[in-house]
């Protein structure tokens, strides 16, 4: 059973001041996130990411189709107790301090009061706030303010954390720091949901990534698959070849660039990788590395936003066959 | 109930610090402390004078309390999208009106009772001495409370449907309107047209209708409130907030937060 499903999700929004017409932010989205695993939903600013998360949450309400949330209906307030949210760029009351905050949180999940102390004070010292924990929020700086936003999605001890743009406003450290939470909380089997238009933070976390490009799905899929899939060339590099290999090299097709006493090649067929590593072991050539360049997450996106055609048609239907 | 209760006190914990509202309890102090001196201009009415003005300065800064922190109720909450934070959470909408309702109410009823000791106070400075007479404007504050109570009604309605400025001007021109509804409906029929006849008369019966709540001269002058009016005003306002707030949580089961 997955944790989300939606099928058919859609949503438009009302624009225009006397003549309201409406403009489609997501169109027909179906999605299965299942237990345990760290999904990424990608997509530039725009794309329909938070859409997608506010109306997981009922802050908004489907044009079309239907979400279900551990099987049940979404509509179930109660379903919420298992859902920990961090909003994209959080704020919160100016007066209270962030302990009061995660208590107050504590109580609308139903926590005793000593639970909600206890709870308050392991995210303040596991989020870094725990010296600040009795200054009022509005002097707070907008990285701890997000810190204080991580710190309440996790208060009810969610299985299933639902995380906005979670990196955004943290300096490098606080970004190493969430990336090192999520991955805990995956070890923890909790099923993790976050949007990002942060490449390399999905590259690292996400098991399976969903690409939204104009409210559309453009693709779905486990990560290394897609990665794997996109291996474009292998480069090897070689020391000490001779004169006579690389004119070999050279007859067979495969190029060949000089720098000092190494030579890198790039070769684009496998068949052509195993012909190259014969000729390095007979002529006793000392192979250095041996790499294969992968396409990265960066070089898919772009693909698919920017030229808007489809990388990996066949794999793409795969995957949305089964998100339905 | 508990989540209705922890809204309500974590709503009174943010507005009890709230800067603005110690400025304005200090100038209603003030207001009250400077009615001592206008007492003394007065001969022989000074009680009267102190009873009236004192009274009047818990109404209108009280008002105007229940206005400035009851139209950010909810619209501020959407601006500031610190309303994420409770509705992911397994709070249902209702809940978060009604607490939010509830929080402002208990506010302004501590606010109310700081002014109504600065003004017993006054009164003791003035007379040297309290007595059982002096119970009487207790009854007077008892009906500027319930006026707050609508007019925050009102407030946190208009919250739900409107920007905050627009709020504060709707929610004050009906607490004015509440005042002169008598004279409104007098108007209308002395138009002697049926349109605008049945404007006022529905107006007459729609808006709340405050003059019944305004015994502070009555007061002053040591007359005693009936048992009547006091049942039949607690009665209309609790009913006339019912409505109220079944309304705004109506409007407010069908908000998106984009």
């Amino acid at each position: 059973m997955p944790v989300i499903e939606t099928i058919n999700l859609t949503k438009d929004y009302a624009v225009g001041f006397w003549r309201k017409r409406p403009r489609r932010v997501l169109d027909d989205l179906n999605l299965a996130v299942e237990s345990g695993e760290v999904f990424g939903l990608l997509g530039p600013n725009g794309a329909g990411k938070s859409t997608t998360l506010k109306l997981i949450l009922r802050l908004i309400f489907p044009t079309r189709g239907t979400i279900s949330i551990f099987g049940a209906d979404w509509s179930d307030a109660s379903l919420r107790a298992r859902i920990g949210f961090l909003p994209e760029n959080p704020s919160f009351y100016d007066n209270l301090t962030a302990e009061e905050f995660l208590k107050y949180a504590g109580s609308l999940f139903g926590l005793a009061p000593g639970e909600r102390r206890r709870r308050a004070a392991q995210l303040l010292e596991q989020v870094g706030l725990a010296e600040v924990a009795d200054i009022p929020v509005r002097r707070y700086s907008k990285g701890m303010v997000q810190r204080l936003g991580i710190a309440q999605a996790l208060v009810n001890d969610p299985d299933l954390v639902i995380l906005d743009e979670p990196m955004s406003g943290l300096d490098p450290l606080g970004r190493r720091e969430v990336r090192d939470l999520i991955l805990e909380l995956k070890a923890a089997r909790k099923t993790v949901v976050f949007s990002t238009h942060i490449l390399p933070d999905a590259e690292t976390l996400c098991d399976r990534v969903a690409i939204l490009h104009r409210g559309r799905l453009q693709g779905l899929g486990e990560l290394s698959r897609i990665l794997a899939m996109g291996i474009a060339s292998t480069e090897i590099v070689l020391e000490n070849v001779a004169g006579g290999v690389l004119n070999a090299l050279a007859t067979a097709g495969i190029a060949a660039v000089r720098t000092g006493d190494r030579v890198r090649l790039s070769v684009q067929d496998e068949a052509e990788v195993g012909k190259v590593l014969e000729i390095a072991v007979r002529e006793k050539i000392k192979l250095v590395s041996m790499t294969p360049v992968r396409m990265t997450l960066e070089d898919y996106f772009l693909e698919k936003v920017e030229k808007g055609q489809p990388v990996r048609e066949r794999f793409d239907r795969q995957e949305l066959s089964r998100g339905n | 109930m508990a989540r209705i209760g922890s809204i309500a006190w974590h709503t009174f914990k943010e507005a009890a610090r709230d800067r603005v509202l110690y400025n304005l309890i200090v100038f209603a102090l003030l207001m009250i402390g400077a009615s001592i001196l206008f007492g003394q201009i007065s001969v022989g009415i000074e009680g009267i004078i102190l009873v009236d003005l004192g009274l009047s300065s818990i109404a209108v800064f009280g008002l105007l309390m229940a206005i400035l922190i009851g139209i950010g109720l909810v619209s501020e909450e959407i601006e500031r999208r610190t309303i994420f934070n409770v509705l992911s959470k397994p709070v249902r909408r209702y809940e978060f009106i009604l607490g939010k309702y509830l929080g402002l109410l208990l506010t302004l009823s501590i606010n109310t009772g700081v002014m109504t000791a600065g003004f017993y106070l006054a009164l003791f400075f003035q007379k040297r001495h309290l007595s059982a007479e002096d119970v009487l404007p207790l009854g007077a504050i008892y009906f500027i409370l319930l006026q707050f109570a609508i007019v925050v009604a009102w407030a946190l309605f208009f919250s739900c449907i409107s920007t905050p400025v627009l709020s504060a001007v709707f929610t004050f021109s009906i607490y004015v309107a509440g005042h002169f509804l008598s004279d409104l409906q007098f108007f209308g029929e002395e138009t002697r047209s049926s349109i605008v006849s049945g404007l006022t008369t529905f107006l007459y019966y729609v808006l709340p209708n405050f003059a019944d709540f305004d015994v502070i001269t009555r007061t002053a002058h040591g007359e005693k409130i009936s048992g009547l009016l006091f049942t039949a005003n607690s009665l209309y306002a609790l009913l006339y907030v019912t409505v109220l707030i079944s309304a705004a949580v109506l409007v407010f089961e069908e908000k998106e937060f984009r």
